[in-house]
């Protein structure tokens, strides 16, 4: 492998902490087994290794910042296990919240910006096009991809605090521009206009990128310009969480892809396939697992909801109180923004329970009777049953509002025409 | 007869196959407390891998699968070998951080289409040989 003197400096411990270099040699020792040549320099890192997992995880992060290791280059934190502002909201037995919140503080020492939260884009992490970054959390490697037109693979535990020790990452894949050209085709032309507008349709698209492109870099064509963080947001979430996509254009809508032509390479697609109203239909159906319309809660904001969909769901409630609990995950960043003005007090009000720091796919937070949950995240969808026992039902945010009003899931075909 | 694996982390191991019949991911996949298979419908649901020469032709990337290759050597329920399909960096990210850790951790070779099946008895030598009984 060809490493600078910089690096084999700090790998070989003639200069940095001891944390320094083992960083160093984690980076160059995944670098070496993937067939990595060199590492690439980044610019940030999105840390996804502070969500616990076992106690191993946290006394190894404690070694690292014990041995001096601090990270080199702005790293926002991924959501942890616990809501740090309200600990006792999650039921994780008295050992293993000590564990995560040592893992949690073991990231703050190290240097990382105390985010907590699956959408640091939106959190003023929004590295330049073409930057080179080592984001973890599948969402977020996604949006930076997809949205931002940043350089990264999918970093997860123990490797994305490498990169930002290290300030480097194995170059391969993503980092490098010809493994960015699309491959497959996914027309959406032949659908409605009316449908491809709907926020609700970014997930459900989202969902069918993933199952049908997994790794492949596809390139959505025919969706209308002028699409929201939020939406893509949606769909960048829904993909990763359906299959391992960490990139997807849209030809006309994200940064690589002006056009068609431009976000294949100029080379013709290795296969077309078109998505038809039925498969449309057929993904959103299986996003829902429930068969009974009485729901036990709502959970929403996966990833993080923004200030806009906490706007958007005040206006959408029109001040009629919900009968089941409505949890709406988010960042710090949300949180101050809401209390500046405050949304947050008239959320409450309504029957909101706001969820900072962490989410409820990812710590008992939510009742811990299985019961049916509606969302309107196809990531939630996907996750809920697994990790939380709860049966998921998908919908539209105005579906999920007119249903934790009514207790019930209430429809409104309208929007699928 | 003898295969020529390619070395990812080098160390010996000698034991009983158990080959995954489909793709698993560690993370939701294995229990780090059992060392079982609790992916609900996997064809090797409910066996427990500790202490097994684990042959796994594809992996599910949850990166997160690192994070449980440690903590099932904290928990003393490690295989004592893998044989991956194809290059990989997921699980290894977990024995090298074990062998930070100054824990005893286990070799991790390359093999695509290997030929092993469960209850084979086979020998990994450092450099990458691998021998069957």
């Amino acid at each position: 492998m060809i490493l600078t003197e910089h690096e084999k400096s700090i790998l070989s411990g003639a200069s940095g902490t001891v944390g320094d270099q083992m960083a160093m040699e984690l980076v160059t020792e995944s670098a070496r087994m993937l067939g990595a040549d060199r590492l690439v320099e980044i610019h940030s890192s999105h840390i996804d290794g502070c969500l616990y997992h076992g106690d191993s995880g946290a006394l190894y992060c404690e070694k690292l910042a014990e041995q001096g290791a601090r990270v080199k280059v702005p790293a926002t934190t991924n959501v942890g296990a616990l809501n740090l502002l309200k600990p006792d909201q999650c039921r994780l037995p008295a050992h293993q919240r000590k564990m995560a919140s040592r893992l949690m503080i073991a990231h703050d020492k190290m240097g990382c910006a105390p985010s907590w939260t699956c959408a640091p884009y939106q959190a003023g992490a929004r590295p330049d096009l073409g930057q080179q970054v080592a984001w973890g959390e599948s969402n977020a490697v996604a949006f930076a991809n997809t949205v931002l037109g940043a350089r990264t693979n999918r970093y997860g535990d123990f490797l994305d605090i490498a990169c930002a020790i290290s300030a480097r990452a194995p170059l391969y894949g993503l980092h490098r521009s010809e493994n960015r050209l699309a491959r497959l085709v996914l027309e959406v032309g032949n659908l409605s206009p009316n449908l491809i507008r709907q926020d609700v349709f970014y997930a459900v698209l989202g969902a069918l990128i993933g199952q049908l492109a997994g790794e492949t870099v596809c390139v959505v064509n025919g969706m209308p310009k002028g699409a929201t963080d939020d939406q893509l947001k949606a769909l960048c979430a829904a993909a990763a969480s359906t299959g391992a996509v960490a990139l997807v254009h849209i030809a006309g809508v994200t940064p690589e892809a002006p056009d068609l032509e431009t976000a294949l390479g100029h080379r013709t697609a290795e296969k077309t396939m078109h998505i038809t109203r039925d498969m449309v239909i057929s993904t959103r159906d299986a996003l829902s697992l429930a068969e009974d319309d009485q729901i036990d809660s709502v959970a929403l904001g996966s990833p993080h909801f923004s200030e806009a969909e906490c706007r958007q769901l005040l206006r959408l409630a029109k001040g009629v109180n919900f009968k089941v609990p409505v949890y709406i995950c988010l960042g710090r960043h949300t949180l101050a923004a809401i209390e500046s003005n405050g949304a947050d007090k008239a959320l409450v009000e309504l029957g909101v329970v706001l969820v900072v720091d962490t989410c409820v796919v990812v710590t008992p937070i939510l009742p811990s009777t299985p019961g049916v949950m509606m969302t309107n995240s196809a990531k939630f969808a996907h996750y809920a049953t697994g990790n939380t026992g709860h049966l998921p039902v998908f919908g539209t945010l105005s579906e999920c509002v007119a249903s934790a009003q009514a207790g019930r899931v209430i429809r409104d075909q309208t929007v699928w025409s | 007869m003898t295969w020529q694996s390619e070395v990812l982390i080098e160390g010996e191991a000698h034991g009983e196959v158990l080959r995954f019949d489909a793709p698993i991911s560690f993370w939701g996949g294995i229990s780090p407390v059992t060392s079982q298979v609790i992916l609900a419908g996997h064809p090797q649901q409910g066996t427990a891998i500790a202490d097994k020469i684990l042959v796994i032709p594809q992996m599910i990337g949850s990166s997160s699968s690192s994070a449980v290759m440690l903590e099932l050597f904290y928990t003393n329920m490690a295989p004592r070998a893998l044989i991956l399909g194809s290059r990989d960096a997921i699980l290894p990210v977990g024995v090298v951080v074990a062998r930070q850790m100054g824990w005893p951790i286990i070799p991790v070779v390359v093999l695509p289409e290997a030929p092993f099946l469960s209850a084979d008895k086979i020998y990994i030598t450092r450099n990458g040989q691998i021998e069957k009984d």
